[in-house]
This record gives C-alpha cells, structure tokens and sequence, in this order.
C-alpha cells in the first residue's frame, strides 16, 4: 500500500468555500428495471485523481460514462467548470476519456491516432504536428510515431491512448480501468507515471477501478461504491484507517472483523465485549451508537502482535490462539491463529530480521495484542 | 540402463530414423490429401474446360459436328502441325459490336453494383446492429429469395413489369392515365441485377459491421467527431474488406450476366453474356463465341488479380 503522492497540504474537499470542479448531483440511471447508479451525489475539485472504486457491476463505469456522455443520466445533473453537461453530446464536452480496451484506431499510425481529436477542431496543422511531438514524447512514444497499433506491446498501446485523450488538454480525462491490461511490474511503474504526467499537466482525473491497491497509489481521494450508490468518500488512507462501513473495511485491504456489543461508551473510548474474539476491545475513539448496541470492530491484520508471550498490561485488546498456517511471503509473514473459540484471526507481520529459530511456527501458543488506537468500530 | 542401451542400439540401426521419416512423410501425406480434393476439382472442372475452351476459340469455325477445325492435323504422314488462328481475338476489337458490348457490360454491372452498395450498406448496418434476437430473423428474410430458383424470380418480375402487369394495374387503379414502359428498358435490367445480386452484397457487408468494435466509435465521439463524420472516418475504412467483397460478388457475376438482360432488357440492353449466347446458338460460331468468353474472363480477371497483389503488397507492409 505504498503511497506515492505526498499527503497533499491542499485539501479543496475540507473547505467548504470552495468551489468544486465536476458537480455531480444526485445522478441516477437506470437500465430498464435495473438501477445502475443510484442518487450518487459527488464533488471532484480541480486537480484531482478522484478514484472510482468497487467491484463489477457497482456502477463505477457507468458513472464514468455519464460523465463522458455516452450515457444520459434518469434524474439528476452533471456540471464541469461551472457549465451544466448532463445533456451535452459526448463530441461537444471538454472531456476525454482512455477506454479500457485502449480503442486506438487499427487503421491509423500512432500519430494519426493521436492527432485525430485534433483534427476534429481544425487545428492548425503546424501546431497538430507540434502538439502530436510533444505529446508521444511525454509518453515516450516517439520512436513509435508510424506504427499501427498492432504493430505495439500491450504497454505501448497504453500509452498511446493516455497520449490521445491527453493531447486535447481536456478539462477533464476519465480513464476506464487505465492500467487493468498491464502486467504487475509495468503497472506498478505506470502508476507513478500517470501521476506524473497528471502534474505536469494538471488535468483533473476520474479513475475507475477495481484494484483498491491501484485506487490507494493513484487517489488524492476515493470513493467507493456499492450496488450503484458512494458508500465511502475519502483519502486513502481515511479509507482504509476509518473505514466507515463493513463493506468498506473489507473491501480496501483485508480486515478481522468482529461483531460484538457496546459494553462501555465514553467520548474518548468505547470498549466492545465480542464473543467472537473471546475478550474485550478497548477502542481509542467515541462511538455514536445505543448502548449495549451491536457493532463490528475491524482489525487490520499488520497492526496485530504476535508474540509467544503475554503481553503487559490489563487485560484488554489482547487474546490467546494457536498459529494455524503460516504463509512466508519474504519481505512479511502471515499467520492464522486459531483462537479458544475456533475463530481465525489473521495477522501479518513484517520480516524484521532473519530469526531462524526464533521465528514463531505451526502449533505455537501464541499471545495476539494490539494498541487501542488500532481498531476500528464500525456500526453498519 | 538397459532400456538406455536399446534405445542407443534401435537408433544405431537407423530403425528409428526410417520409422520417423516414414511418420513424417505419412502426415505430409495426409495434407496433400486434403489440399488434393478442391485442387483436383478445380483443375477437373475450371482449367481443363478453360483450356478446352481456349482450344476452340484460336481455331477456324466450319460446318460440321465439332463446328470447328481440329487444332492439331498430320500435314504428311508423320509431320503434324498446328495452326493457331487468332483471327477472332482480333475481329472481337476490329467490330465495335463486341466493343460495345463489353464497355456495356462493365458500365451496367458497376453501376448495379453501386446501387447495390448504397441499398445494402445501410440493410447490413442495421441487421448488424439490431437486436442479437431479430439478426439471425432478418438475415434469413435477405437469404430467403435463395429458396426460390433464381430464374423463376427474374419470369416473377415480367409479371410485375409488364405493361399490363401487376404495378401498372395498381398505377392505373389509383389514377395512371396510361402505363409505364418498363418491361424491355435499362431501368428493368438494373432492377433485376440490383434484385438478384443484393443479399450477397449484404452478407459480406454485415459481418465486417458486426464486426466492427463500437467502442471505437465512442472513441472517436469522445475526441469530438460527429457522427456522420465518424461513420465515413472510422465505420467505412474499417469494413472496407466487406465492402470489396461484397463488391466483387455483385460485380463479377453481373458483367457475364445472361438471363437478366434476356429477360428484361430491350433489344439495346446489350451484355456481353448475351453476345456470347448469340454467338453460340444461333450463329453457331463456336471459335469467336470462346474467343469472346476467354476475353471477357481476362477482362475480369488481370484487374482483380493486379488490385488483390496490391492489396497483399500493403497488407505485408503493415505487418
């Protein structure tokens, strides 16, 4: 889960004087009986990569093809720059999008593929030529000009398309799943790439995806959708250290989750007895909810210790287990402890130092601990 | 180790060579046979004719059952000869009837063709991008004149243009003072041709549409083309294989044809396949009839055969 932007100092989306740069307001489409995107209501602010993210069929692509104007909302309004787009023919917006598949056309050059949007706007065919250059340079696509397209590696074509939906300096670039057809390594290294670029030009991006580690790179902001509607809106890391629903913890990363009942509730710290875990979690944050309420407390499996001894301290925020399985990753280890009452816990912990004989293995009795700053609850 | 050794021994031997040479040569066995089959049937029944036909067009005509002169003749005893008579080649340019005739034929079938072109391209357009549920209905309603003989149609549209057929009837009914001359005019052989021959221009046209991956278009939207733009920039250059083809079926087929213009053309709708069936049953002039067939396939054939090296040349060059 690295994080390759800086935390960002400016933050338009905690000012409520600003002004937001794509206002999509309460959108709703449906497909016959089917309802795709449900009364979304979304502010992205100019210079953003705000990251669509959900599984298949959650309606992220749908929302981003509103925004491209392949799709006409049911109800609802789309606004870029202060001007109403809702109804606007996707040839007439300044937006741009990369399709997943790419859609570079067969039966143009790279350079004919790139300068093809240009065309459309009669631009000058001096600046065409220039802006092509510049733009396959960006994208280190230069030496590529008079290929065809499939004359190019999965790769290539990838950034030929980012060069295409780029060269129009679009108010706006939506880019469908933009790195779903590379291999890992060559994702990895576009991802920091696309950002990049994205600053050097300062164009506002709408990312949808599907991988929450791609989401988590990209993102000044996520959201995170669920059957048609924004479940979760936030940075990266709001979203995955306060995940605001179970479907949200669940979804970015992975996650113990605990159902329990709220025995103790305090503005500063609630404490969660759960059957499931056997103990008692002492969270380190206030809690809306009933007591005596149901809630689920989600725990992070890095931010477990695990330990052959008992750790000091009352006897919160700790449990005893058994290691189950181990899977050796390298760089971490995963453990999965079995604990009195047969539930799994899984915790990960990174390989420090080569312990040899002193790493814990299968069959170990084993003591699980965490910082009450830890947790999560969640009510929903 | 033993079984090590045998091996080292058999291959020693050279069995295992000649058993693999023999495999080897049982399977390039079995590919002649399936490229045998179409290239015998092809040699049995187009070049054995075409050479028979070529034979009969480079020799005299004459009374008499073949009603021409054998090729080769014993000049003496042992000394045969032969005489080569491409006379009729040259009397097919000399007399401006041929001439006219095949610049006809060619004018005729392009201009159908073209017609065909602009009627089925928007059928195809729509069947493709119709309903996967209604394609496969409205595909077989373009393939369903085949079930009836081809000839038995052409007569059908007698029946409908003549001057008292069934659409003068319908004209005159609703106010036509007097009927209009269709039957026996250019405007019926177009008809025909352009009738007959359409669903193998659709056929080939539909499947480079359907084909045709939409979101290119939604590509080409999103940079700001418009859609009759794109349509000529994006949908047109891409089903250009099917438009060719589709082309070639309704072109080549409608320069030889016959029936049509027999049938419903007048006395001036003059086709070469016409000429070609004159020249042979009622002048009986078999040499200058095959000299007119062999020119005419040439006459088709070198242009196809130079625009398909061209189109091979640039398709290589791609790759």
């Amino acid at each position: 889960m690295a994080h390759a932007r800086p935390e960002q100092k400016n933050e338009p989306w905690k000012d409520p004087g600003a002004t937001p740069y794509v206002r999509i307001d309460k959108v709703t489409k449906k497909f016959g009986e089917f309802v795709a995107v449900d009364d979304v209501t979304l502010h992205i602010y100019r210079g953003e990569i705000f990251c669509l993210l959900g599984g298949s069929g959650c309606g992220k692509t749908t929302l981003l093809r509103m925004m491209a104007g392949f799709e006409t909302p049911t109800a609802g309004t789309i606004s870029l720059d202060g001007v109403d787009i809702t109804a606007m023919p996707p040839y007439e917006r300044p937006v741009n999008m990369m399709f997943q598949s790419y859609a570079l056309f067969p039966h143009m050059t790279v350079e004919q593929n790139v300068a093809f949007g240009l065309r459309q706007d009669r631009v000058a065919k001096s600046e065409i030529r220039d802006r092509v250059a510049e733009m396959l340079k960006l994208v280190h696509m230069d030496a590529f000009a008079k290929r065809k397209p499939h004359q190019l590696s999965g790769g290539q074509r990838q950034r030929v398309a980012l060069a295409r939906s780029l060269v129009k300096r679009p108010k706006l670039l939506l880019l469908d799943e933009p790195l779903a057809a590379l291999d890992k390594k060559l994702r990895e290294h576009t991802q920091f790439e696309l950002i990049n670029i994205q600053e050097t030009l300062g164009v506002t991006f709408v990312v949808v995806t599907h991988d929450q580690e791609e989401a988590m790179t990209l993102a000044t902001r996520i959201g995170v959708m669920n059957h048609g509607e924004i479940v979760q809106t936030g940075t990266p890391t709001e979203i995955y250290e306060y995940p605001g629903s179970r479907f949200v913890a669940d979804f970015i990363g992975s996650v113990n989750l605990f159902e329990g009942r709220l025995i103790e509730d305090e503005p500063d710290y609630v404490r969660v007895r759960s059957d499931e875990l056997g103990g008692v979690f002492h969270v380190g944050h206030g809690v809306s909810a009933a007591p005596d309420a149901t809630v689920w407390v989600a725990l992070r499996p890095e931010k477990i210790q695990i330990s052959r001894e008992r750790p000091d301290g009352d006897g919160d925020n700790r449990v005893q287990g058994t290691v189950a399985e181990i899977a050796y990753r390298g760089d971490q280890s995963v453990y999965l402890v079995r604990l009195a009452n047969g539930r799994q816990v899984r915790v990960t912990q990174p390989n420090i130092i080569r312990q040899g004989s002193l790493r814990i293995s299968w069959d170990d009795a084993v003591w699980l601990g965490w910082d009450s700053a830890s947790p999560v609850v969640v009510t929903r | 180790m033993r079984l090590a050794e045998l091996r080292a021994w058999i291959r020693a031997l050279g069995t295992w060579r000649w058993a693999s040479h023999r495999l080897r040569g049982w399977r390039q066995g079995g590919r002649t046979a399936v490229m045998g089959v179409p290239t015998l049937w092809l040699l049995l029944f187009f070049l054995v004719p075409f050479i028979i036909v070529f034979k009969i067009s480079v020799s005299d005509a004459r009374l008499g059952m073949p009603p021409y002169e054998p090729l080769f003749t014993w000049a003496q005893a042992q000394v045969m000869q032969l005489k080569l008579n491409f006379a009729n080649y040259a009397f097919l340019f000399e007399d401006a009837l041929y001439r006219n005739a095949y610049l006809n034929s060619v004018v005729t079938a392009g201009i159908s063709t073209l017609i065909c072109l602009l009627i089925g391209y928007p059928m195809a357009y729509g069947i493709a991008r119709s309903k996967p549920a209604w394609r496969n209905l409205l595909l077989l309603l373009v393939m369903l004149p085949f079930w009836t003989s081809f000839l038995l149609r052409v007569y059908a549209w007698i029946g409908l243009l003549r001057t008292d057929g069934v659409i003068n009837k319908a004209l005159m009914f609703l106010g036509l003072d007097e009927p209009l001359v269709m039957l026996q005019t250019n405007f019926a052989v177009y008809l025909g041709i352009v009738y007959s021959y359409l669903p193998f221009m659709i056929l080939p046209l539909y499947t480079a549409i359907e084909r045709l991956d939409l979101t290119l278009l939604e590509a080409a939207a999103d940079l700001g083309c418009k859609p009759t733009k794109a349509f000529l920039r994006i949908t047109v250059p891409l089903t250009k294989g099917g438009i060719i083809a589709g082309c070639m079926l309704v072109f080549i087929p409608a320069v030889g044809e016959f029936v049509i213009p027999a049938l419903l053309g007048g006395p001036d709708s003059l086709m070469i396949g016409r000429v070609l069936w004159e020249e042979f049953f009622n002048n009986r002039d078999w040499p200058v009839a095959s000299a007119v067939a062999i020119a005419m396939l040439l006459l088709l054939v070198i242009p196809i055969m130079i625009f398909q090296r061209a189109q091979g040349a640039r398709a290589g060059a791609h790759r």
